[in-house]
């Protein structure tokens, strides 16, 4: 799955995964605004930008294929649009529009897959997100998974039940998905308590321990500079 | 929808952030104040439930499913503020972990379906309290809707053509998954409510009915309007000639920018954007005052 | 010498009126490691949840000495680790090494001396090598381990464990029954497990519909109640 092996890869070692996660979410917020404002005819500098991000993949000892593979997960939505702006006769508009969420799509990956979501999580936290966003986006994160398997196995369930019944309506099995959904909820909501007593239980008193912010090194600062530059660089450049 | 990056120009995506900040901040604090720290893990595993949800799929016809979004249920059964921070975290960690998203539109993208989506889905509930199926399946619809049009409507402004026949076809798939997603919401929500009432809280104390249905229709209108003024600017803009502001909002929105380098940006384009930000401004403005306003009145009877 | 945990009379009846705990009387020494048997729904799991006061009932709770109050909680809480049967509900912090740190950085401490801690329990449990991973990339048996680790972490006297060896296959149960006759603390096991009580406790209590029916050494209790396969 998607997650695993991001996750995977935000774990390796290579001096851009040591690099500060502030450093690199205000670097991605740079690139994304340098493409975002680039001119929708300006190829060369598009092409600039895949190959600032290229070279980021090879310095990170990523593997290039796969992620610009998995990059290319945003091109459905965007075909869609491209193709409606293609039929409206605005082909430019059309390729801008593929190139840019492309490299968007690429420059999100590349951070998530530098950066273990701990370490990103604790920069957005020191970069301003409110406390409560935060935690529930650590919840949501931590027990996505686990939910999810929850509702896989409920979805294997119901179609091991209705195999071989051919007369289920459609409104038995909306029916019976809403069942499964409703208890879904209700085990959620159970796992929440669960999680809520276990809490308590290691002398949770309503504040969450934050793990020493890491430093922002001088390495970090000139991280930032270096892709701030090249990004403006070819902005403005090319 | 998830709009992602590259699809909206930079003054869309710039002004919603701007507007989703402060936005999302003063919800944030309100949930802060409703939810009792025993509920802190329960919004996250709520999100996570919504995300999950995604995957059963609700046959509605022959060979036409849905699902659930999520929005109304979450706000009928965490309340408003605490949906907010919920559906803010799951847009948030879409385009963060899965690229389902942009980023630098995620203040459009919180916009449309955490703020707008959210606050249009739970103003029926609140409404409608004592008729809970009617009140969930309307705000359920709406909220879907109006996340949708809302989303058109950027898109649209920033400059994304759409044949007339396309767009058409587009409004009628929203209204028929926003009729899927009021459906399941009323199965769901009903069915959870058997399970443990307790889950299902009441709303609020109703506020007075009339201002309450002010403001749904109020946010049906703008959201309408907009959507209208996106996609056929030119009409808004002999609208306006006619009436002679043309010129004067060509002027406003041309000069402070004029000493950049925005030559790239044609002019038509700037219109445009302006026209649909506007709207958007006012909805905000509405939504704000009007939970505003709304809750003042709750105050007293609470 | 004095009991760590002295329950007298211990009552109590859930919000639908089912009585669960009807009049419970119990003790625990240092040394001891008591598995608590009977049915499901006979009450084991809500007697233990009045331990560190997660619930409250009528009667008497004492543990080291103090009596579970408001006030008492935080020291309680730290005295008496509990480990759920459900690990995932358990470990709920994004990596294993915040989520063992999370009790002691509660306790108080520093964040470098929290973190010391877990380092410390996750060796002992020897889960160190997993400490930067995310609790879900772990097996059923370590993420058992982790939360004991977890527990471990605050230095408590008391181990209560719910269900220990569920979700764990054959050699995950041996090396956690290795691991917890290691440990010196006085531990209280809920379990339907009769050869992991046998070869782990030294006493067992046996629940029927909110009481303490029966009192003695495992093989006693589980022969009097012919409480095996």
């Amino acid at each position: 799955m998607h997650h695993v092996l991001v996750e995977q890869w935000s774990r390796r070692a290579s001096w851009l995964h040591r690099r500060d996660a502030r450093g690199k979410l205000l670097a991605l917020v740079a690139i994304l605004i340098a493409i975002g404002t680039t001119r929708i005819d300006a190829h060369a500098a598009l092409a600039a930008y895949a190959l600032l991000l290229i070279t980021a993949l090879l310095a990170a000892r990523l593997p290039v294929i796969s992620i610009l593979l998995r990059s290319a997960s945003v091109l459905p939505f965007t075909g869609t649009f491209a193709l409606v702006s293609w039929i409206a006769g605005d082909a430019p508009r059309a390729i801008s529009l593929l190139e840019k969420s492309y490299l968007s799509a690429l420059a999100a990956l590349l951070l998530i897959s530098t950066t273990p979501l701990p370490r990103l999580f604790a920069g957005l936290e020191s970069l301003g997100v409110p406390r409560l966003i935060n935690l529930t986006v650590q919840f949501l994160y931590r027990y996505l998974f686990v939910i999810s398997e929850q509702a896989q196995h409920m979805r294997l369930a119901s179609r091991c039940r209705s195999s071989g019944k051919n007369n289920h309506g459609t409104r038995s099995r909306f029916a019976a998905a809403t069942g499964s959904l409703a208890v879904l909820f209700a085990r959620s909501y159970g796992r929440a308590e669960g999680v809520h007593r276990a809490m308590l239980s290691r002398g949770f008193a309503g504040h969450f321990p934050l793990l020493a912010a890491p430093r922002f090194t001088l390495a970090d600062g000139g991280f930032l500079t270096a892709a701030i530059a090249s990004a403006l660089l070819v902005r403005v450049g090319l | 929808m998830h709009i992602p990056d590259g699809f909206l120009t930079p003054p869309v995506w710039a002004t919603l952030d701007i507007l989703a900040v402060p936005c999302v901040g003063i919800l944030t604090r309100r949930a802060q104040r409703a939810t009792d720290e025993s509920k802190l893990p329960l919004l996250g595993v709520l999100g996570a439930f919504v995300f999950a949800a995604q995957m059963i799929n609700f046959p509605v016809g022959p060979g036409v499913s849905g699902h659930l979004v999520g929005g109304t249920l979450l706000a009928a059964t965490l309340g408003p503020a605490p949906a907010t921070v919920v559906m803010t975290a799951i847009i948030a960690l879409q385009a963060l972990v899965f690229q389902d998203g942009g980023i630098l539109c995620l203040g459009a993208n919180v916009f449309n379906m955490a703020i707008a989506g959210v606050l249009a889905g739970y103003l029926p509930y609140r409404l409608l309290s004592k008729r809970k199926s009617l009140a969930l399946f309307s705000g359920a619809f709406l909220s879907v809707l109006v996340s949708a049009c809302l989303a058109l409507a950027e898109l649209l402004s920033s400059g994304v053509k759409m044949p007339s026949g396309i767009l058409g076809v587009s409004l009628g798939f929203f209204v028929v998954s926003a009729l899927i997603e009021g459906g399941i919401t009323v199965a769901v929500v009903k069915a959870i409510d058997r399970l443990n009432p307790a889950w299902v809280p009441a709303p609020q104390q109703s506020p007075r009915r009339q201002t309450g249905w002010i403001a749904v229709a109020a946010i049906v209108l703008a959201v309408a309007g907009i959507l209208f003024a996106s996609a056929a600017p030119d009409g808004i803009e002999k609208l306006s000639s006619d009436l002679g502001i043309a010129s004067q909002t060509k002027a406003l929105f041309s000069t402070p920018l004029a000493d950049y380098d925005f030559k790239a940006l044609p002019s038509e384009w700037l219109r445009k954007a302006a026209a649909g930000l506007c709207g958007l401004a006012l909805i905000y403005i509405a939504c704000l005052g009007l939970e505003r306003l709304l809750r003042r009145r709750a105050l007293p009877e609470a | 010498m004095s009991a760590l945990i002295e329950v007298r009379g211990l009552r109590y009846r859930y919000d639908d009126g089912t009585q669960a705990l009807n009049g419970i009387d119990f003790d625990l020494r240092p040394g001891d490691c008591v598995a608590l048997l009977g049915a499901n729904g006979s009450g084991k799991t809500t007697f233990v949840l009045h331990l560190n006061g997660l619930l409250t009932g009528e009667g008497f709770v004492k543990v080291c000495g103090l009596p579970v109050t408001k006030e008492n909680l935080p020291a309680i809480r730290a005295k008496i680790g509990m480990v759920f049967q459900d690990s995932d509900e358990q470990l709920f912090m994004p990596s294993v090494l915040e989520d063992v740190a999370f009790g002691p950085a509660n306790q108080g401490l520093k964040i470098e001396e929290a973190t010391a801690r877990a380092h410390t329990a996750l060796t002992q449990v020897g889960m160190d090598w997993a400490a930067a991973k995310a609790p879900y990339h772990l097996s059923a048996g370590e993420k058992r381990r982790v939360a004991l680790a977890g527990v471990l972490a605050m230095d408590p006297e008391i181990l209560v464990l719910d269900e220990p060896t569920t979700y764990l296959d054959p050699p995950g149960q041996r090396e956690l029954l290795k691991l917890l006759k290691e440990l010196p603390q006085a531990k209280i096991l809920v379990t339907h497990d009769i050869p992991f009580a046998q070869s782990l406790a030294t006493r067992a209590v046996f629940f029927e519909k909110g009481k303490v029916v029966a009192e003695g050494s495992v093989s006693q209790v589980v022969g009097q109640f012919d409480w095996h396969l």
